[in-house]
């Protein structure tokens, strides 16, 4: 595992650090807005993304008043992953679409059977 | 041969993501359930969330939005156009109500297969890469909780 990788693991290994790059999947976001769902101080969030940052996870905007964060998502290539959990997602979609279909030929046959 | 499982693609450089998936049932079977509320309602999932149909008009030029909520109250909205809706094929604009900005042409079509089978094939065109890579990353959420949860145990034990 060469360093970048393993900064990245562990940078994920805390809870806290997870749920605020799960954040930033959606958009990046201010210290503030990614704190306040978090029982925790500013400071601390702040702790959980020098890390974040030391791994190259994400990174903060230099020019912006706000310096929202940004998630770096290249970093470990999740492009792959992304989408494999996306088409898991879909998979899962139509497996309860198999089951809707499967009910749906099941009141056709007996309402068949009915007249 | 069936197709067991979706299969994807996503070109990199362009702002498409296709599913092709087959079933076991027939394209007009298929179709009504995308169009019937009642049924698209029961399998649009996921499993842990509620969806409840607000506006529904499966009609080319009609509309339809519904809401999805977990245990915790959590609620996400959907919306769009039924651009086109024929036998066979229907394109529908999509909106996630987190951004409200972002916009997808979702095409599917139902191919007859026989045995009376069925091929979808869905296209999600979004108006940019960014926008396509945001809707891949949603699918993350989930499993990457999941997954490090693994992982988590994985370096507990190492460490």
């Amino acid at each position: 595992m060469d360093d970048q990788l393993s900064r990245v693991f562990s940078a994920l290994a805390d809870p806290i650090r997870r749920d605020l790059v799960v954040r930033l999947t959606t958009a990046d976001a201010t210290v503030g807005e990614l704190a306040a769902p978090h029982n925790v101080s500013l400071q601390a969030i702040s702790k959980h993304l020098k890390v974040l940052e030391g791994s190259g996870l994400v990174t903060r905007s230099r020019d912006a008043q706000r310096r929202p964060v940004h998630l770096e998502a290249e970093v470990f290539d999740l492009m792959t992953k992304w989408i494999e959990r996306y088409r898991e997602q879909a998979e899962s979609r139509y497996r309860r679409l198999d089951s809707v279909l499967a009910d749906l030929a099941d009141e056709e046959s007996s309402r068949k059977k009915a007249t | 041969m069936r197709t067991l499982e979706a299969t994807i693609e996503a070109v990199p450089d362009l702002p498409l993501i296709r599913i092709s998936r087959e079933f076991d049932a027939t394209p007009d079977q298929v179709q009504r359930a995308h169009t019937d509320p009642e049924l698209f309602a029961r399998w649009i999932g996921p499993d842990s969330r509620t969806t409840v149909i607000e506006v529904w008009d499966a009609r080319t030029g009609g509309a339809w939005r519904y809401t999805n909520t977990n245990c915790d109250g959590d609620v996400q909205t959907f919306f769009g156009s039924f651009h086109l809706v024929r036998p066979g094929r229907m394109t529908q604009t999509f909106t996630w109500g987190g951004m409200p900005d972002g916009v997808s042409l979702e095409t599917v079509t139902f191919e007859a297969l026989p045995g009376g089978r069925t091929r979808l094939s869905a296209t999600s065109l979004v108006d940019s890469i960014e926008g396509r890579d945001a809707i891949l990353r949603s699918g993350m959420d989930l499993g990457m909780r999941e997954g490090y949860a693994k992982l988590d145990a994985l370096l507990a034990d190492g460490r």
